[in-house]
């Protein structure tokens, strides 16, 4: 790992209306490391990875990937990262090979380069056989390894993976994982992903963040955070760090629709 | 180029698999022929206005390319939420190549579903005053394409909710098609239905097709060219506008 960290980020707010999204928080993601943002519903997790991916711009703060503004470098930083979002941004009706492909035009990747990655990250991902199918006619767990997949296509630095594993069964979940885990060693990248799953965390994540109610927490490895709390369990000390109330986001209408699609997907 | 090129493939290779949908849309234009081109034909021709189906033909053929381009644009809403618009706003590619490549798209779904209308018209016993003719038609039914298309993505570009296709269809499309003379003369129009269709484009599209290929028109088809021309250029422009401000 080199020493020169792949994320910085620098006291960023970002506040809608009066609503402090995120509220000044720094760290520091190393080159090569799987790095966890845990935190309850609605404590910023998404906000932050939205603003990482250049899909919303800090209020204030400053963000770096790979040593570039996000704000003011927005094209090449979008060439150095893959994201998977929580929601699905598959297309249902192309075939995966179709989705890659289109990914690959997307990031510019030329004509034989792209032939080869999807090739071999197909294969990786177990998808080879059904490259022709629909991506409708895939299972959850399937959708996700393609978008992953997608993801890795232009050779990012750093892959983005926004609750990967939310709503798959455990079966697709320790896939998943394994997956994720063998990237380092293939592919070299850095991974920085979002979970509620604390078992998960605890085992592929090198390094922990926790954000609550806009702010980080705490920050180190799944040792360092039990150590800190005095807990033996990652779960114990995530609840010790962020308290046990439920948090209830209010439900937007985005959240009406997409319970609307998971019903109808299924 | 490549970016265009390949977001305008996908449009259209997903409206050349749904076989189910195109002929689902089928059903409204064929009512519309069948019903009120023969139903309505002995009026039309007791009050001397000739052939009804000669006159409504190019009408119901602007409907189709109207409804099928604005459906395709505001299928963005689907897009937009749960699927595949974030993948190419996150893509490192200028927002305006991601529109004109969507619009073109959904561009080329309405001129092919008015193709095949314009088919179903022939079979029906419309009959072109001149074949020569058909290919600049052609060109109107683009124009149209792309004008409702560029609008569709500006209004696309807005919406949240399911709830909000109802209203565009209700308020919009609806009263787009109902305006535009498709189904009725210009001529001795009251006061204010007359000034309503003088300011929907579609009024311009059908009446540019219906002179080309009937030899009646209202406007004179190069005002109808003219028109589309002007209208096409500002709903792109606008079209790109709205799309570079969608926040994901």
């Amino acid at each position: 790992m080199s020493d020169r960290p792949i994320i910085r980020v620098q006291h960023i707010v970002k506040s809608f209306g009066s609503v402090m999204a995120v509220n000044d928080v720094s760290f520091d993601v190393r080159a090569g490391e799987i790095f966890a943002f845990l935190g309850p519903n609605g404590a910023g997790k998404t906000t932050t990875i939205k603003m990482l991916t250049t899909l919303l711009h800090p209020t204030t703060g400053s963000l770096e990937l790979d040593g570039l503004d996000v704000t003011t470098h927005q094209t090449e930083v979008r060439r150095r990262f893959g994201v998977v979002f929580q929601d699905p941004s598959l297309d249902g009706d192309l075939t995966a090979w179709e989705n890659m492909d289109i990914h690959g035009v997307l990031y510019h990747v030329p004509r034989q380069t792209r032939r080869e990655r999807c090739e071999v990250l197909l294969r990786m991902f177990e998808l080879w056989e059904r490259r022709d199918d629909f991506v409708k006619t895939f299972s959850g767990g399937m959708k996700r390894r393609l978008e992953i997949a997608r993801g890795l296509l232009h050779t990012p630095k750093v892959l983005f993976l926004d609750e990967p594993t939310l709503g798959l069964d455990p079966q697709s979940r320790n896939q998943m994982w394994t997956h994720v885990q063998s990237l380092r060693a293939s592919e070299g990248v850095t991974v920085f992903l979002t979970t509620h799953y604390m078992d998960e965390a605890d085992r592929v994540a090198d390094r922990i963040a926790v954000i609550d109610h806009g702010r980080l927490v705490a920050t180190g490895s799944s040792a360092e955070l039990k150590q800190q709390t005095g807990t033996d369990s990652l779960e114990a000390a995530f609840l010790k760090l962020t308290g046990t109330t439920i948090r209830d986001e209010s439900a937007t209408a985005t959240d009406q629709l997409r319970q609307v699609t998971r019903v109808w997907r299924r | 180029m490549s970016v265009v090129y390949i977001l305008w493939l996908r449009e259209v290779k997903k409206y050349l698999r749904s076989r189910v949908q195109i002929v689902a849309s089928l059903g409204g234009p064929l009512m519309y022929l069948g019903v009120l081109g023969f139903g309505l034909g002995p009026v039309f021709q007791r009050a001397g206005e000739g052939s009804y189906l000669q006159f409504v033909a190019p009408g119901v053929i602007g409907m189709t390319v109207l409804f099928t381009a604005m459906f395709s644009g505001i299928a963005m809403l689907w897009d937009r939420q749960f699927g595949f618009l974030k993948e190419t706003l996150v893509a490192p590619v200028p927002r305006l190549a991601i529109m004109i490549g969507r619009t073109l798209g959904g561009a080329t779904v309405a001129v092919l579903q008015g193709t095949l209308i314009f088919v179903v018209t022939l079979i029906a016993g419309f009959r072109p005053v001149s074949l020569l003719a058909v290919p600049l038609a052609f060109l109107v039914i683009a124009l149209i394409a792309v004008i409702f298309s560029a609008l569709a993505t500006a209004i696309g570009s807005g919406l949240k909710e399911m709830q909000g296709f109802q209203m565009v269809m209700n308020f919009l499309v609806m009263p787009t098609f109902f305006l535009s003379g498709a189904i009725y003369p210009l001529e001795g129009l009251p006061r204010v239905l007359g000034a309503l269709t003088r300011v929907d484009p579609l009024t311009y599209g059908v009446d540019g097709m219906r002179g080309l290929l009937t030899g009646r028109t209202h406007f004179g088809v190069a005002l109808d060219v003219v028109v589309l021309l002007g209208v096409g250029v500002l709903f792109v422009v606008f079209g790109a506008w709205r799309f570079s401000k969608i926040e994901a």
